[in-house]
């Protein structure tokens, strides 16, 4: 890359020589001269986005390695392998293989575990991200499509999830899918040929394994892998968002350079990450099948759970009050399937056009690479506190049996509780966030414009007591003070003297979102403030 | 801080002059007498900047993780070989597990941490400012972008020829449909869903069995408040479709006190002496109904919680299930056991479209 420099007479350093040799071949100098120097933004909630694609990468790596002994069909043997308890049983060939990892492959169970953790701490990951990107407001212009990107993401890491829980063909990875057979069941018009046409014939049939084994190892990883190959692209070309300070703009990015400092800190990440998924697979064990036993329509047994992403599903199906299904025109309307999947699909539709609304509302044009505090966006932080609500009242109502035993309670009134939290919840959520974050804001003008209580206590001539207040300097101010405050929009007649319907739903979200407004302190509104002190 | 770029002072100048085609604000309220970017704080080194003992440490450090973590991948080589999984004993399976793990975490913590803390202590602490520019690039190559657009539908006719647009829409909204068709090879040709989840295996005379064992159930042997996990006589024998007619077929049997027993006209003589049997299938999703309360005589299903009242007619009393559960008419025969008198009379498990 340096080879411009050549007008000394040293000789070449080996790196230089390599790098050219390579360069010649391949033409990346002008790659590595775009962005080996690029200024990567800094903070530790950056890292929920990193720590999304490492356990990717170990999902990865370990899975690969279990496709060269897990065998994706379910026709019967008898199990013959090492494990005493279930020598000599009926079971698909699916589950024997699995036990066969786990059992009589040396680091099978470690790596099947490893998979399954890292899997778990995948999706989490991607949840945390979407919550720092949501709460920061870093989806607005020019980052909405990676905001779609990561939300498609999230989902089908989930569908990853579970087609993988489904594989090995156990009582509970069955029982998840008789579930799921009879949600598609539910579905009016379609659901009994799309759960003829999934299970190939009859449940369970002899064909979903398979199927699913497709699904998890072929056409959901490569969509996964593009999309994050996309998602990375535009993290590269938007530079990524930094959070406001001290000579940071909307015009700058700034950071350690990309090489060496951050490659070493996200390279050296990636190894944490593995490392901790290591640990947790050598110390605790994950989805015990063997304690299970093979798939059978019968026995089920108490306490079941789904992993954990999951749950808000499962959740949502159990809240459902009795009788919610009726015939109509001579044909079955199952509401008790029909409302929790229309709840949850219109939760995630908002989820994912959430940008686009607020984009609208505002009618802010402009790019934003500073990343808002949640306090200053305060409706945007009440309606992400609404909405986590929601999702951990469904998701709380997974484990309402387990509630219910641990802490001795009645299952109806676990049930009952978790419904007043999914609906009265997240009004209740919206309304303290609010408060909370238009406080925070007015205890940053406070600060801003009388100093931060200095702890020194002074007696007054006259026997008063006071608290010095220490006034900020011009950094610690900036940060207080650097954000806009969005004003309730005035509905105006178009150029054809009309006010479009669209102009008074506008308007009357831009009321709800910003009447509360709290604007930054001015540099007229401090020295007003200073003369007063003086008096 | 910024070693290669420029000091705050012209960053702020920067601001006002980068915003060539302002965009529109929107509703955000941009204040006149707004506070400047002060720009960058004095940049503040690190210990290991300013003391060279520090430095070294932590150099130290750096190098000794990298050699812990060559000792953890050998120790993983030699955990595999010092557990190795000897047939029939679960406890080598875990101890293998666990020190072969452990030699892997130390392996890959040692370098992660070493490599950070490289990153952190030792590098040269830089900070670089890069300038952003327009996502949407230069006004120009905007313009010749749209560009590029208008001349190729000039030169295909794309708006204008709409006749040739219009039918390859029509078209190309057509040719998936055979991939569509395709489809139905995911399901036996010639069976339909809806016969199929209308019958179970149960028919007059087929006696009660134990489930897993297959061993016929007489009447004498059930006593009050006792339940049985029932399939059909002869299924454990299917060569084909075992799991398939069980997850139709499975019952629940229970005896209660005939005087606690709240039957229905119609169905007097479906039960045997306070014997009862209802399909195990949940009418909500189809979970196996498996819990049962003696006392309450109520049934649960361990997956959504629905709950059932076997003293009535199985009828749901709490949870998301719509329908009670399906009974099944039984009676003895002649050597004392458990028979069914026919079918289920509806079709069990969860519900479908087609129901009715």
């Amino acid at each position: 890359m340096s080879t411009a420099t050549t007008n000394a007479p040293q000789k070449r350093s080996f790196t230089a020589a390599a790098s050219v040799y390579v360069n010649e071949r391949t033409s990346l100098a002008g790659f590595v001269k775009e962005l080996g120097r690029k200024a990567f933004p800094d903070h530790w909630s950056f890292l929920l986005g990193e720590v999304a694609l490492f356990s990717f990468v170990v999902v990865l790596i370990s899975g690969t390695f279990l496709t060269f002994f897990f065998q994706a069909s379910m026709v019967e043997v008898h199990y013959d392998g090492s494990y005493v308890p279930l020598k000599g049983v009926e079971m698909s060939v699916a589950m024997a293989s699995t036990l066969d990892i786990s059992f009589d492959i040396r680091g099978g169970l470690f790596v099947r575990q490893m998979h399954h953790w890292a899997a778990l701490l995948f999706v989490a990951a991607i949840g945390l991200h979407m919550l720092r990107i949501f709460f920061t407001g870093a989806f607005r212009k020019p980052r909405e499509f990676n905001w779609l990107i990561g939300f498609v993401l999230f989902v089908l890491a989930m569908a990853e999830g579970f087609t993988g829980y489904s594989l090995p063909d156990d009582l509970l990875s069955g029982n998840g899918l008789a579930i799921i057979n009879g949600m598609v069941k539910g579905l009016p018009l379609i659901g009994t040929w799309t759960s003829f046409l999934l299970f190939g014939g009859e449940f369970p049939g002899t064909a979903i394994v398979g199927r699913l084994y497709t699904l998890h190892i072929l056409l959901l990883p490569a969509l996964v892998v593009a999309l994050i190959a996309i998602h990375l692209v535009f993290v590269v070309v938007h530079k990524h968002t930094q959070y406001a300070g001290p000579g940071k703009t909307q015009q700058n990015a700034v950071g350690p350079p990309i090489l060496p400092i951050y490659a070493a800190k996200a390279g050296g990440f990636f190894f944490i990450i593995f490392g901790v998924l290591a640990l947790i697979a050598s110390l605790f064990t994950i989805n015990p099948i063997w304690n299970y036993g093979p798939y059978d329509p019968s026995p089920v047994s108490a306490g079941t759970q789904p992993d954990w992403y999951i749950g808000f599903a499962d959740g949502a199906l159990r809240l459902i009050p009795p009788g919610w299904e009726f015939v109509w025109l001579d044909r079955t309307w199952s509401f008790n399937i029909l409302v929790p999947l229309i709840a949850i699909g219109i939760f995630l539709v908002l989820v994912a056009a959430y940008p686009f609304i607020e984009a609208w509302i505002k009618g802010d044009k402009r790019e934003h690479h500073i990343a808002d505090r949640p306090r200053n966006a305060p409706t945007r932080t009440a309606i992400g506190a609404a909405g986590v609500t929601f999702y951990a009242g469904l998701w709380a109502a997974a484990s309402s049996d387990i509630l219910a035993t641990h802490f001795s309670l009645t299952m109806e009134g676990v049930i009952h509780a978790l419904q007043f939290v999914v609906i009265v919840g997240p009004f209740i959520a919206y309304f303290v966030t609010k408060r909370v974050c238009l406080a925070l804001q007015k205890k940053d003008r406070e600060i801003v414009l009388h100093g931060y209580e200095s702890g020194r206590i002074v007696k007054l001539p006259g026997g008063e007591f006071i608290e010095v207040h220490q006034p900020l300097d011009e950094y610690d101010r900036w940060r207080l003070v650097s954000f806009e405050s969005y004003a309730p929009l005035m509905i105006r007649p178009n150029a054809r003297g009309r006010i479009t319907p669209a102009q008074h739903v506008r308007a009357a979200l831009s009321r709800w979102f910003f009447e509360d407004r709290i604007a930054p302190v001015s540099r007229g509104e401090l020295e007003a403030s200073h003369h007063d002190e003086h008096h | 801080m910024a070693q290669d770029d420029t000091s705050g002072a012209d960053l702020v100048a920067a601001d006002s002059s980068h915003a060539a085609p302002a965009a529109s604000p929107g509703t955000a309220v941009i204040a006149a007498d707004a506070f400047e970017n002060p720009g960058f704080p004095p940049h503040r080194p690190r210990v290991t900047d300013e003391n060279p003992e520090r430095q070294k440490r932590a150099q130290r450090t750096v190098y000794t993780l990298f050699y812990l973590s060559i000792l953890g991948s050998i120790w993983s080589i030699a955990a595999y070989m010092l557990f190795p999984i000897e047939s029939n004993d679960v406890g080598m399976v875990r101890l293998n597990n666990m020190f072969f793990g452990l030699g892997a975490a130390l392996a890959l913590l040692a370098i992660g941490f070493g490599v950070v803390h490289w990153g952190k202590a030792v590098m040269t602490d830089v900070e670089l400012v890069d300038e952003r520019h327009p996502i949407g690039g230069s006004p120009e190559t905007q313009a010749a972008a749209v560009q590029v657009f208008q001349d190729s539908d000039r030169e295909s006719g794309f708006t204008r020829r709409t006749a040739i647009r219009n039918s390859l829409i029509g078209a190309l909204l057509v040719f998936p449909i055979p991939a569509l068709v395709l489809f139905r090879g995911f399901a036996p040709q010639d069976q339909l869903p809806v016969p199929l989840l209308s019958h179970t295996m149960w028919k007059k005379g087929t006696r009660l069995a134990l489930d897993p064992s297959g061993v016929p159930i007489r009447a004498a042997d059930v006593t009050i408040g006792s339940a049985f996990h029932v399939i059909p006589e002869g299924l454990q024998d299917l060569e084909h479709g075992k799991l398939e007619e069980k997850a139709k077929a499975a019952v629940l049997l229970m005896r209660l006190n005939p005087d606690e027993l709240n039957e229905r006209e119609d169905r007097k003589d479906w039960s045997y002496d306070g014997i009862v049997a209802y399909s195990k299938i949940c009418t909500h999703v189809g979970c196996p109904v498996a819990l049962y309360e003696q006392h309450t005589h109520h049934l649960l299903c361990p997956c959504h919680q629905s709950q059932f009242d076997v003293a009535n007619h199985c009828e749901v009393i709490f949870g998301p299930a719509a329908r009670a559960l399906p009974q099944l008419p039984i009676a003895i025969d002649d050597e004392g056991y458990l028979v069914a008198q026919s079918d289920f009379t509806e079709p069990v498990g969860p519900s479908f479209w087609e129901r009715h």
